[in-house]
C-alpha cells in the first residue's frame, strides 16, 4: 500500500527537484542512451566524488538549451552527428574551454581550436555486404559509389536518407564530388533499394540475412553489438550475416562529441568531466562498451570491431561537413529518396 | 424564451479562459518561430516534398479512418445489440490495444513478421523450404502496414464512443425499428449508425489526430507523411522557424476540418436528443453467423494487443531470464504514474470549466460565442505533433521564466521542472475530457438548466449540484484517458523532464534508440501492464449497472 502521505512527499519533491541542496555536481544534456552514458557518469563519480545529474533527450536539445538561456543548469551537452554539435556552436550555445589535457588527448582535426566543441569517439560508415552473396574478393573491394552501380540493383538497403548517418555520409561525397554528382548519385542509389529508405542500421542486417537485399550502409558500432551477442543470439545471427566493409582510404567518419555550454554554472566540473571522457579509461568504455572508434591515439578499438579493419578516414574538415548536410538534405527530398 | 440572468459564476469562465491560454501558448511561440523564418523553404517543399506527404498523410489518414470506424462501430454493435459465443469477453478485450503506444506495436509488428523472425521461420520450416524470399507475406513496412498497425491500436476510441452511444441511447428506438421488422444490417445502418454517429466521429477525430501526429510508427515503417516532413525539417535541416511554418499549415488544416465537423453536427442537434434509458435488447444471432461475430471481434483484439504483447512478453522473458529486472524499473513506475496522475488532476477541472462554459454560452437565450470557441481552442494542443508542441512549450517557458525574472528572483523558474513537464501533458491531452464532457453534456436536456434557474441557482450552484453528478461517467472515462495517453506520451516527456528522472516511456525509448529495441521490452510491458487496471475501471465504468437509478442518466461516452 502507497500511503497518501508519503506520495504526496514524493510528489512534492519530484515538482521541487531543481531547487534541492546541491554537493559538487555536473549537469549533462545528452543525446547519448543511457546504456552507454551510465558506465561513463558512474566511473566518473567514483573517480571525483562529483555528482553527475543526466537528462537525455533526442530531438530539441539545442532548443532546450536556448530557452532556458543564462538560467539552464546544463554544463555539458553531448550529442551524435557532427551536424548536431555544430549547431550547438553555430546558435552560440556552448563556451571556449582551454585545456591542456583536451588538447594533448584529441586530435586537432577532431576538436575545434577555440575550445568550444570537442569530438569524444568516431563513428564510421560502412558497407555491409551478405558474406552468402558477395564474394569476399568483391566485397573488399567495395566503395560507397559502387552501391549506385546498376549490377546492384534491387540489392540496396539503407535506413532513412534523412536521418543524419545518411545525410553526414552524402555531404561527405558532395565535398569531394560536388552536388550535381551527388544528385545523380542518389538517384540512381534509389533505383537500386531492395525497400523504403526506413528502420534503422541493424535492419541493414537483418534484411541482409533474411535475402531481402545483398548489401547496405550502416555503422560500424552496429555490428559489434550484434556480434558481441549482448543483443541475444539472434541479433548474433543477423551480425554474422554480413561482412563489414570499411573502404580503404576514403571512409567516411562521422563524430559523437561534447561541449561546455554557453552558461554552465558549474564549468571547472564541466571541463573535468570532458577531460575525464577523453581519458584512457573513458575512451575504453566508448570502445568496449559501444564499439565506437576512440578519439584518443592508441586507445584499443574493441577486438570484433578490430575484426573490420582499419578505418582509414576520407580527408574531410567536420565544420564543412556540417555546412552541408542541409543542402544534401534537400537533395534527398529532390530525388524523392524516402518515398 | 427569455430567463432574467442570474449572476454568472466568473470563475468557470476565468477557468476556461485560463485553460484555453495555456493550450494556445506553444501555438504562440511557434508562430512566433514561423514567422521569423524566410519563406524561402517553401517553393521546394511545395515541388519535392509536399505533393508526396500530403497524398502518404491522406491515405493513411483515409486507411486508418476506414479501419477505427469500421472495426470500432461493428464490433461495439455486435456487442452491445448481439448475444453471441464469447461476447462478454470480447466487450472487454476490445479496448485493451489503448494501453499500447503505436510505435511500440510497430516495433513489435516489424520483428513478428521479418522474414527473419518467428512467424516466417516457423512457416519455412513447418513448409521445409529454406529461402528466406519463399513465402510472399504482406510487408509491414509499408502504407498497408502503418494502417494496419495504427488502425488495430487505435479503434478502441471509436468502440468505447459507439458502444457507450448504443448503450445508453438507443434502446427505445431500437425496439422500434425492430417492431417494424428491421434486422441485422438494415436496423444498424438505418437507426444504430445515424445515432452514434456524433460518438462515432468524435472517437475517430481523436483516433485521426493521433495518426496525423504520429512519427514513431509512421516514420518507422517507412510512411513520409507531413509530420514526418516538420520532423526532417526541424531535425536535419535545423530549422526550427520552417518546422514550425509547416506545422502551422497543419494545425490551420485541422482547425478547418474541425469547424466542418462542428458545423455538421450543429445542423444535425435536433436529430439526436434521443432520451436515454435501458440498455438495449440483445439478439442471438445464429451459431454460424455467432461464429463470424465473434471472429469480427476477435481479429482486432488479435492484431491490435494479442500478438504485439506476446512478442513483448516473449522479449521481456528472455531480458529478465538472463539480466533480471531492471533495478530502475520501480522509479520508472513511480514516476510514469506520479505525473500522469498529476496532469489528469490538473486537466479535469479545466476541461470541466471548458465545457461549462461552452453550454452556458449556447444556450438558446443568448448569442455569446466565447465558450463554444475556446472548447474548440483546446483541441489545439492534441493537434500538433507532439515533439514540436514540445519545442513551443519550452519556448514559451523560457519566456515566462524572462518575464518574471524581470520582476526579481521570488518565483522559481519553471523550465526543467516537473511542473512543466505535467503543464505540457495538460497542453496535449485537454482536448480529450474537454471533447468527452462536452459530448456528455449535449445529452443533457437544457428543460434541466432552466428548470434549476428558475429555481434560482447559480450558475455554480447548477455545475456543482445538477451537471456535476450527470457528468460523472464521462468524467471518469475522460481521466481514465487522459492518465493512459500521458503515460504513453513520448516527445514532451523526453524534452521537457527534468534530471535523472526517466519514465516507462523514456526508459523504453532510450533503447529503442539504441536500435535494441528488445532491450526496452521489459519497460514497453511495464507500460501495458501498468495501464491494464486503469483499462479494467474504463470498461466497467463504460457497461450500464443493470438496473440504473430511475433519476440518472447514463452519459459516460468516450468524448
Amino acid at each position: 500500500m502507497i500511503r497518501p502521505k508519503k506520495a504526496v512527499l514524493f510528489a512534492l519533491s519530484l515538482l521541487l527537484a531543481p531547487a534541492a541542496a546541491r554537493a559538487a555536481e555536473v549537469n549533462l544534456y545528452t543525446t547519448r542512451e543511457p546504456g552507454l552514458m551510465r558506465p561513463l557518469t558512474e566511473r566518473f563519480t567514483t573517480q571525483t566524488g562529483i555528482q553527475v545529474n543526466t537528462v537525455f533527450v533526442q530531438g530539441g536539445l539545442a532548443e532546450r538549451l536556448a530557452a532556458e538561456g543564462s538560467r539552464s543548469r546544463a554544463d555539458v551537452a553531448m550529442v551524435v552527428d557532427v551536424g548536431n554539435l555544430m549547431e550547438l556552436v553555430d546558435r552560440n550555445l556552448t563556451q571556449p574551454v582551454e585545456s591542456a589535457a583536451l588538447t594533448a588527448a584529441i586530435p586537432a582535426h577532431l576538436r575545434d581550436p577555440q575550445g568550444r566543441w570537442f569530438a569524444l569517439s568516431t563513428r564510421a560508415r560502412a558497407i555491409y555486404a551478405s558474406r552468402e552473396r558477395i564474394p569476399e574478393a568483391e566485397a573488399a573491394k567495395l566503395t560507397y559509389e559502387d552501391l549506385a552501380d546498376p549490377r546492384f540493383k534491387g540489392r540496396v538497403c539503407i535506413r532513412s536518407g534523412q536521418h543524419p548517418y545518411n545525410t553526414a555520409l552524402f555531404s561527405i561525397l558532395m565535398i569531394e564530388h560536388g552536388e550535381g554528382w551527388l544528385r545523380d548519385y542518389l538517384t540512381k542509389l534509389k533505383g537500386n533499394l531492395a525497400r523504403r529508405a526506413t528502420g534503422g542500421d541493424r535492419e541493414v542486417a537483418r534484411d541482409i540475412l533474411a535475402g531481402i537485399c545483398d548489401v547496405g550502409l550502416a555503422n560500424t558500432y552496429y555490428a559489434g553489438l550484434m556480434l558481441s551477442g549482448r543483443g541475444g543470439e539472434e541479433q548474433k545471427r543477423w551480425g554474422e550475416a554480413v561482412r563489414v566493409v570499411l573502404p580503404a582510404n576514403e571512409t567516411a567518419v562521422n563524430i559523437s562529441g561534447g561541449a561546455v555550454t554557453r552558461h554552465a554554472p558549474n564549468r571547472a566540473e564541466a571541463v573535468r568531466f570532458l577531460e575525464f571522457l577523453a581519458s584512457p579509461e573513458a575512451q575504453t568504455i566508448y570502445a568496449d562498451g559501444n564499439f565506437e572508434n576512440p578519439v584518443r591515439p592508441n586507445t584499443p578499438v574493441n577486438e570484433i570491431v578490430a575484426g573490420f579493419g582499419p578505418v582509414t578516414p576520407r580527408n574531410v574538415s567536420l565544420p564543412e561537413v556540417a555546412a552541408r548536410r542541409a543542402a544534401a538534405s534537400r537533395i534527398v527530398d529532390e530525388v524523392g529518396f524516402d518515398r | 424564451m427569455h430567463f432574467p440572468r442570474p449572476r454568472r459564476a466568473g470563475s468557470i469562465r476565468l477557468g476556461a479562459a485560463l485553460s484555453a491560454a495555456l493550450v494556445a501558448l506553444p501555438v504562440l511561440a511557434l508562430a512566433i518561430a514561423a514567422a521569423r523564418g524566410s519563406g524561402d523553404l517553401w517553393p521546394h517543399l511545395i515541388r519535392y516534398v509536399l505533393p508526396q506527404a500530403v497524398l502518404e498523410t491522406a491515405l493513411l489518414l483515409a486507411g486508418v479512418g476506414v479501419v477505427v470506424v469500421g472495426v470500432g462501430t461493428g464490433t461495439a454493435w455486435l456487442v452491445s445489440c448481439h448475444r453471441f459465443p464469447g461476447r462478454r469477453v470480447f466487450s472487454s478485450a476490445l479496448v485493451l490495444p489503448l494501453a499500447l503506444p503505436t510505435y511500440v506495436s510497430a516495433y513489435a509488428w516489424l520483428d513478428v513478421m521479418h522474414p527473419a523472425g518467428p512467424v516466417q521461420s516457423g512457416l519455412r520450416a513447418l513448409l521445409g523450404v529454406t529461402d528466406p524470399r519463399a513465402i510472399p507475406l504482406p510487408e509491414i513496412r509499408s502504407l498497408p502496414g502503418c494502417i494496419m498497425v495504427m488502425g488495430s491500436v487505435l479503434f478502441p476510441y471509436v468502440y468505447l464512443a459507439a458502444r457507450a452511444a448504443f448503450l445508453t441511447q438507443g434502446a427505445d428506438l431500437l425496439r422500434a425499428g425492430r417492431g417494424l421488422g428491421a434486422g441485422g444490417m438494415r436496423l444498424f445502418l438505418s437507426i444504430g449508425l445515424p445515432m452514434a454517429w456524433p460518438a462515432i466521429a468524435a472517437g475517430a477525430s481523436l483516433a485521426l489526430l493521433e495518426t496525423l501526429n504520429d512519427v514513431g510508427a509512421a516514420e518507422f515503417l517507412g510512411v513520409r507523411t507531413l509530420t514526418v516532413s516538420v520532423y526532417v525539417t526541424w531535425i536535419t535541416r535545423s530549422s526550427l522557424e520552417g518546422a514550425a511554418q509547416i506545422a502551422l499549415m497543419i494545425l490551420a488544416l485541422v482547425a478547418a476540418l474541425v469547424a466542418l465537423e462542428g458545423w455538421a453536427r450543429s445542423r444535425a442537434r435536433g436529430a439526436h436528443a434521443v432520451r436515454e434509458g435501458a440498455r438495449p435488447d440483445r439478439r442471438t444471432l445464429s451459431p454460424l453467423a455467432g461464429l463470424f461475430a465473434a471472429l469480427f471481434c476477435a481479429l482486432p483484439v488479435l492484431l491490435g494487443f494479442l500478438v504485439p504483447v506476446s512478442y513483448l512478453v516473449w522479449a521481456a522473458w528472455r531480458r529478465v531470464a538472463e539480466f533480471g529486472l531492471p533495478p530502475d524499473l520501480g522509479a520508472w513506475i513511480g514516476n510514469s504514474a506520479l505525473l500522469s496522475g498529476a496532469a489528469t488532476l490538473l486537466v479535469l477541472p479545466a476541461a470541466l470549466s471548458l465545457a461549462a462554459g461552452a453550454r452556458g454560452d449556447a444556450m438558446p437565450d443568448r448569442r455569446a460565442m466565447a465558450g463554444p470557441l475556446l472548447l474548440r481552442a483546446s483541441l489545439m494542443g492534441y493537434a500538433l505533433p507532439g515533439g514540436i508542441a514540445a519545442v513551443g512549450l519550452i519556448v514559451a517557458f523560457g519566456g515566462l521564466d524572462d518575464l518574471t525574472e524581470r520582476f526579481g528572483d521570488w518565483a522559481p523558474a519553471l523550465s526543467g521542472t516537473a511542473a512543466a513537464l505535467i503543464l505540457a501533458y495538460f497542453v496535449r491531452f485537454l482536448a480529450i475530457p474537454a471533447g468527452g464532457l462536452d459530448a456528455a453534456y449535449a445529452r443533457i436536456r437544457p428543460q434541466m438548466d432552466w428548470s434549476a434557474r428558475s429555481m434560482g441557482a447559480g450558475r455554480g450552484r447548477l455545475l456543482w449540484r445538477v451537471h456535476l453528478p450527470l457528468l460523472l461517467p464521462a468524467l471518469s472515462a475522460a481521466a481514465l484517458l487522459v492518465f493512459l495517453d500521458a503515460m504513453k506520451e513520448l516527445p514532451a516527456t523526453l524534452l521537457l523532464r527534468p534530471f535523472n528522472r526517466e519514465t516507462l516511456a523514456t526508459a523504453l525509448y532510450a533503447e529503442a534508440a539504441r536500435g535494441t529495441y528488445e532491450e526496452g521490452a521489459v519497460a514497453a510491458l511495464a507500460l501495458v501492464v501498468v495501464g491494464l487496471p486503469v483499462i479494467g475501471l474504463l470498461v466497467a465504468g463504460g457497461r450500464p449497472k443493470e438496473r440504473p437509478p430511475k433519476r440518472m442518466q447514463r452519459s459516460e461516452s468516450r468524448p
